[in-house]
């Protein structure tokens, strides 16, 4: 489903990698590793389109993925948390669900919210909450989102071991609906999943 | 299309609500900078009728502009720009939301409150509404053209003297058919005509201006 081809990456002066392909089928988790600075997060941004490759081909579904309609496939979690300080964690849930299109009822963001620990504190601002419950917020999104190929950049930063595993177990159940998964990480996480493959960057 | 621009303003008008700091202190902004020219120049009425629409136009042109290089820095900050650039729509029309509730918050209460400071400068009722309707139809020009600025200096630092040096030159248009359709009201020529180009201004620019906006934030954003 999401193949990538001979991609080379270049960064000011510097090229952090190339040659880099993969193949990635439904219900598969693609593991990225490397060091800091080897150009994870740049594959990534890679694959979301919000970066052209220097050469080589990114294809979805066989088609270049310069379309809406990769994006309405494309679910992205970036280190930033994108959510709005000034908005209470139910109202960046429903903001965001509608700015991209999905369908998210109030019910099943509240479900959501008490998913990641927030029960109670959906009323509440998001810059009363800490790092991590604001991370959770954003991980609140993942529970209803139903679009196959997830993007996830550090997604175990600054959650406590809980909520880690509560996170692979969203993920795992993603991989078993036949969803795809890119994610970069620093530790390992057990993720049931149909096939693992890990791609090592520098 | 409407819904994700209704969804757009809608978001942005509660963060506004929210954060009402900024939108008082443009505001406050306008008005002390319209209400210290009668006081440098005193009680000349003449002269002070003969300022008032470049005064207030100026005014107004510098107020929008204080509030612009937040206009997607919140939102680049945060990732949620990314997010936007990232929904299966154009991020032309998530701009253009963005540019409605810009002008909205920024340039509606100003055209509210034009017609109450008019009074310092001793205008006539007809050149009150002048001066409210022009800035009621020049204003969104304002937002839409501020938005290729700001995103253009997305990131950069010391963006917001860019900003000013990029849209300014850009606004004079604004300027000129602003205050010369108040002008032409007090001098009975009617201002019909300076208020349809500046109409004419203000659709060119939400019409356009967000597709060129939406191109410089995918530079930014790479």
């Amino acid at each position: 489903m999401l193949e990538a081809d001979n991609l080379e990456c270049v960064r000011g002066e510097r090229r952090l990698f190339a040659g880099i392909g993969f193949t990635l089928a439904a219900g598969e988790l693609l593991y990225l590793q490397g060091k800091n600075g080897s150009g994870k997060t740049s594959l990534l941004r890679m694959l979301i389109g919000l970066l052209p490759p220097e050469s080589g081909t990114i294809r979805w579904r066989g088609a270049a993925i310069k379309s809406d309609d990769y994006r309405a496939d494309l679910c992205y979690l970036g280190h930033l948390n994108a959510i709005k300080e000034e908005l209470t964690p139910l109202e960046n849930l429903l903001a965001g669900a509608r700015l991209a299109d999905a369908r998210l009822s109030e019910v099943e963001a509240l479900a959501a919210l008490e998913q990641v620990g927030l029960a109670g504190r959906e009323d509440l601002a998001c810059k009363y909450l800490s790092q991590g419950q604001k991370r959770r917020v954003a991980l609140a999104r993942l529970v209803n989102e139903k679009r196959p190929l997830w993007i996830l950049d550090e997604p175990f930063v600054a959650l406590d071991s809980a909520a880690v595993d509560w996170l692979a177990g969203i993920i795992s159940a993603h991989l078993q609906r036949g969803g795809l998964a890119v994610m970069t990480t620093h530790q390992r996480v057990d993720i049931a999943a149909g096939a693992l493959r890990e791609l090592r960057l520098g | 299309m409407l819904t994700l621009i209704a969804a757009v303003i809608k978001r942005d008008l509660k963060l506004a609500m929210r954060r009402q700091a900024d939108m008082v202190s443009a505001i406050f902004f306008f008005i002390i900078v319209v209400s210290l020219f009668p006081l440098g120049i005193g009680p000349e009425a003449d002269l002070l009728r003969k300022l008032a629409p470049g005064v207030l136009w100026v005014a107004a042109l510098l107020a929008t502009m204080l509030s612009l290089p937040r206009l997607f820095a919140d939102d680049h900050r945060d990732g949620t720009l990314e997010q936007l650039a990232l929904a299966p729509h154009p991020l032309g029309l998530v701009v253009t939301g963005k540019v409605i509730a810009h002008w909205l918050v920024s340039g509606l209460p100003l055209a509210l409150i034009a017609p109450v400071l008019g009074l310092q400068f001793d205008l006539s009722t007809e050149a009150l509404l002048a001066v409210t309707l022009s800035i009621l139809i020049g204003t969104p020009a304002l937002s839409g053209i501020g938005a290729i600025g700001a995103a253009l200096t997305l990131g950069l630092r010391g963006g917001g003297v860019l900003i000013s040096l990029l849209v300014l030159p850009l606004y004079i248009p604004v300027l000129i058919f602003g205050a010369g359709a108040v002008d032409a009201t007090v001098t009975g020529l009617g201002g019909e005509g300076h208020l349809s180009l500046l109409a004419a201004l203000t659709f060119a620019s939400i019409g356009f201006a967000p597709w060129a906006a939406a191109a410089a934030l995918k530079i930014a954003l790479e």
